[in-house]
């Protein structure tokens, strides 16, 4: 148990140090990374929690796909994105706002009747936590799956809708005009005789 | 000993860290979209804990649903930011007026 404390508190001191990264850091392909690695060491956290299917989920779709797209813009943006002059400084605000919030939150979580002190006993050996997620998901929360596939669709559709572009002056095929030919638009039968030069 | 106050705690720290994330950065669309992230993964981590501690998978499964959307949302924000900096050549959040009413 003492090792599993060591790991929470290894792994918390560096998810709050590349969260803080990410939001300060200047250079935007840094505090992208920063971004990753705050992500992987929430997913180790994940993992203590016995949460192996959504920890390595968030590595593998998370970090995968999503971050990698995010770096991928962070790039492209950024090297045309001037040093933003700030006109305002919202510093104090930002900092009052987020401790009276850490002290809310500390004075609910340090009250004594709120966390359960019964210790989870951990899984046994042939627990599968991504069968037993399955079969909550696709039982009781069947129609929140599909809604989330639907939301996913749309975001796919939305998302290439957005940034499609048509260049006029891009020779490019039309798959519509194509399939509307017709026979006569394009054929010209002759009676067989070659026809003479023109 | 660790005790869902841990986790929770740790997750209202990374919470709090987004939030001022959102505040200090307000004019750098990319920034903002990572302060978001940052909320919506501490949220997550809070689900789980209380998922784990409370012996209930119902936690798990809407960490995922708040994952999906998240990843749905990050798409969107991503193609607004591209579609923004292709017109305005700038993802400067505070010059982004034109359309107010």
């Amino acid at each position: 148990m003492a090792f599993q404390t060591l790991l929470f508190y290894l792994f918390g001191t560096v998810l709050l140090a590349a969260a803080t990264a990410a939001v300060t850091l200047r250079n935007m392909v840094h505090a992208a990374l920063s971004l990753i690695l705050s992500f992987f060491t929430a997913a180790m956290l994940w993992m203590l929690l016995e949460a192996e299917f959504l920890s390595i989920l968030l590595v593998l779709v998370y970090i995968g796909a999503v971050l990698v797209l995010f770096l991928f813009v962070v790039m492209m943006v950024e090297r045309h994105t001037p040093t933003i002059h700030r006109r305002r400084n919202y510093r104090i605000v930002a900092s009052a706002v987020a401790a009276v919030m850490v002290a809310e939150l500390g004075m609910a979580l340090l009250a004594p009747d709120f966390s359960p002190t019964a210790q989870p006993l951990p899984a046994p050996l042939e627990y599968s936590n991504t069968k037993a997620l399955g079969s909550v998901l696709y039982t009781d929360y069947a129609l929140a799956f599909e809604a989330a596939a639907v939301a996913l669709l749309v975001a796919i559709v939305g998302a290439i809708a957005l940034t499609l572009r048509v260049r006029p002056d891009h020779h490019r095929q039309n798959p519509a005009r194509q399939s509307r030919v017709r026979k006569q638009d394009r054929l010209r039968l002759t009676d067989g005789r070659s026809e003479p030069p023109c | 000993m660790l005790s869902l106050t841990h986790f929770m705690l740790l997750s209202g720290a990374l919470f709090a860290i987004g939030v001022t994330g959102v505040f200090v950065n307000r004019r750098h669309a990319l920034v903002l979209l990572m302060s978001l992230e940052l909320i919506l993964l501490a949220v997550n981590t809070n689900l789980i804990a209380a998922s784990h501690y409370l012996q209930d998978l119902a936690g798990q499964a809407f960490a995922l649903f708040v994952l999906t959307i998240a990843a749905a949302e990050i798409a969107i924000g991503l193609a607004i930011v591209v579609v923004v900096f292709r017109s305005r050549e700038t993802i400067d959040a505070e010059d982004l007026s034109e359309v107010r009413g």
